[in-house]
């Protein structure tokens, strides 16, 4: 399938580069959610027990191959860079494609202050210099992978694919390390994990623990952000996305299993460096040591993914005039989207110096299932106003209409787990998207072309 | 159906926009902090007693928090924070109301845009 690039506004007859293949894709999607093992997981620990921990691993594991089928099936049709945000623009309408930007751009830019506060922690817990400060260290990785985006993405996703790949092969050499088939030499899974403790908030627990259960892999749809530059949308995008998915169950399993087998559930789910502090329980300083590099370096894979998705989803937003159209520019030379990526590094840099760890991962939640609620009814839309084989389609995803209603049904139980804890923050970020739709809705949206926005070589959509 | 056309806007209309939603994420995503509103909404369940046994931690626990450099006294808060989870009513629906809320206004108004993308864009051919 090919797809017919807008060129950019503002005079800058230039598009987006088309070098990417499907191991991109895959270090795209990989790359960013990673992290997630290193940190983030664990806090489903803190809100339901090591148990629960599990049972949501596997739960919104079925949530999330929800997302990638449906994903895979719109993306692989509606091929453009903001991803989400293009689907919403055809599917649904302008509104609603201005609200997944957002989603999008929240989501990505906080998770990247995470993974950046993660890497300075990491860095000042590893000196051990009493007095250091992260600030340092969270500046020089955000304005050094802005600098790395700036210059251009298949150089970005080759970083992403080594580190990525990195970051992985630590997980599973810890996981060999300790024996994972032996109980009571290394790991003492009965001795931490006992019925008494198990779930120690009770089923409620479970549920709560939803909310960071998300981290497991939070950011995997992120791939469709680089439809625009991938050779061939169709056939790369739906299989880096679905190999990306079956990758992060894997580590995430083998990540709770070393984890709940070393420390106890209290430490557990409060600690910044889960995986670090297992290779630090095993007494070996080359684990210790492997750990540590695989946490900057998946934090590192991480942020430099957030900043390409978040950049690229603003881009769009500039470029359909949703926003000034300023921001659509894409560089002469780089061919990347240079203003938006500009732009959104202060803001990057100023929630990094004042939120804590978990507030970040918070927001960056709050955007995700946002998205994913609308994700569940997008794919509902699309099947009516295009029924099968009325377009062609790069993929169909099977047992339509299940993995939208699960989907659905995971993403209430989840804004109820944030309720359970953070719901003034929940409540907070939906103010803000419901003002700031009312401004895009009755004063922006005049400054929009109407039938411009839709880009697709589509017929008429059924009931229009 | 006519073609609409918007108007252009000028650079100091663009920028104010800008500065609109800068403000926006800002105030968005920094009053929570500042108003004390994110985080976790627990509490430290303190005990007098602060030994391995009152803090309901086996030998084999107790063994791995001596071994991360904690003490009963010093892994006492680490413990003994906790969430209490109980379903205050009146907010929880109010977080439904906004929400149900937030997603009928998007899909409505969406659609009422929606509909003129596509008249405008299906009325040229």
């Amino acid at each position: 399938m090919t797809i017919a690039l807008e060129p950019a506004v503002h005079g800058d007859k230039v598009s987006l580069l088309r070098v990417l293949g499907p191991a991109h894709v895959w270090a795209l999607g990989v790359g960013i959610v990673l992290v997630g093992e290193f940190t983030g997981w664990n806090f489903a620990a803190d809100k339901g027990g090591a148990l629960a921990a599990l049972i949501v691993c596997w739960v919104v594991g079925l949530l999330y191959t929800s997302v990638a089928m449906i994903d895979s099936e719109v993306t692989s049709t509606v091929a453009a860079a903001g991803g989400q945000y293009a689907q919403a623009k055809h599917i649904v309408g302008p509104l609603m494609a201005f609200n997944v930007a957002l989603f999008l751009v929240f989501a990505y830019t906080m998770l990247e202050v995470s993974d950046a506060i993660l890497l300075g922690d990491t860095i000042v817990a590893k000196a051990g210099v009493e007095g250091l400060n992260h600030n340092a260290f969270i500046a020089a990785t955000i304005v050094t992978l802005a600098w790395l985006n700036y210059r251009g993405v298949l150089m970005t996703l080759n970083v992403n694919f080594v580190i990525t790949a990195v970051a992985y092969v630590s997980i599973v050499i810890l996981f060999f390390s300790v024996s994972p088939w032996t109980q009571g030499a290394v790991l003492k899974l009965n001795e931490l994990v006992t019925p008494g403790n198990a779930l120690p908030y009770g089923w409620i627990g479970v549920i709560a623990a939803f909310q960071f259960g998300i981290w497991y892999y939070l950011g995997i749809e992120g791939t469709t952000q680089a439809a625009e530059e991938v050779r061939s949308p169709a056939r790369s995008l739906p299989y880096g996305t679905m190999a990306g998915m079956i990758t992060l169950l894997i580590a995430a399993a083998m990540t709770w299993y070393v984890c709940a087998s070393m420390m106890p559930w209290e430490y557990l789910g409060t600690t910044y460096y889960p995986l670090w502090d297992a290779a630090k329980l095993t007494g070996s300083p080359l684990l210790e040591n492997l750990l540590f590099i695989a946490t900057l370096l998946a934090a590192l894979a991480s942020a430099n993914g957030c900043i390409n998705d978040a950049a690229r989803a603003w881009f769009s937003l500039g470029r359909d005039r949703y926003l000034p159209s300023w921001f659509a520019a894409v560089h002469p030379k780089y061919r990347t989207p240079y203003r938006s990526i500009l732009f959104l590094l202060p803001i990057a840099l100023a929630f990094a110096f004042i939120a804590d760890l978990n507030q970040a991962i918070t927001f960056s939640i709050l955007s995700g299932v946002l998205q994913y609620t609308f994700m569940s009814i997008n794919i509902m839309m699309f099947r009516k106003k295009w029924p099968l084989g009325s377009i062609r389609r790069g993929y169909t995803h099977p047992f339509h209409p299940l993995p939208a209603i699960v989907l659905f049904c995971l993403c209430v139980v989840t804004f109820f787990a944030i309720f359970l804890g953070f719901g003034s923050q929940l409540i907070a970020m939906v103010a803000f998207y419901f003002l700031i739709s009312l401004w895009f809705h009755f004063y922006r949206y005049k400054f929009v072309r109407r039938g411009a926005q839709f880009t697709m070589p589509w017929p008429k959509p059924q009931g229009y | 159906m006519s073609r609409y056309t918007p108007p252009e806007q000028s650079k100091a209309g663009q920028v104010f926009d800008i500065a609109v939603v800068v403000v926006a994420i800002f105030v968005a995503l920094w009053l929570p902090l500042k108003l004390g509103l994110a985080g976790a909404a627990k509490s430290i369940d303190a005990l007098d007693a602060k030994t391995w046994e009152a803090l309901g931690q086996n030998p084999t626990m107790a063994s791995i928090w001596e071994k991360l450099g904690y003490t009963p006294e010093t892994a006492h808060d680490i413990i003994q924070n906790r969430f209490h989870y109980f379903i205050d009513w009146p907010t929880l629906i109010i977080m439904a109301a906004v929400l149900i809320g937030y997603f009928i206004f998007l899909f409505r108004a969406s659609d009422r845009e929606y509909r003129d993308v596509i008249n405008e864009k299906f009325d040229d051919k």
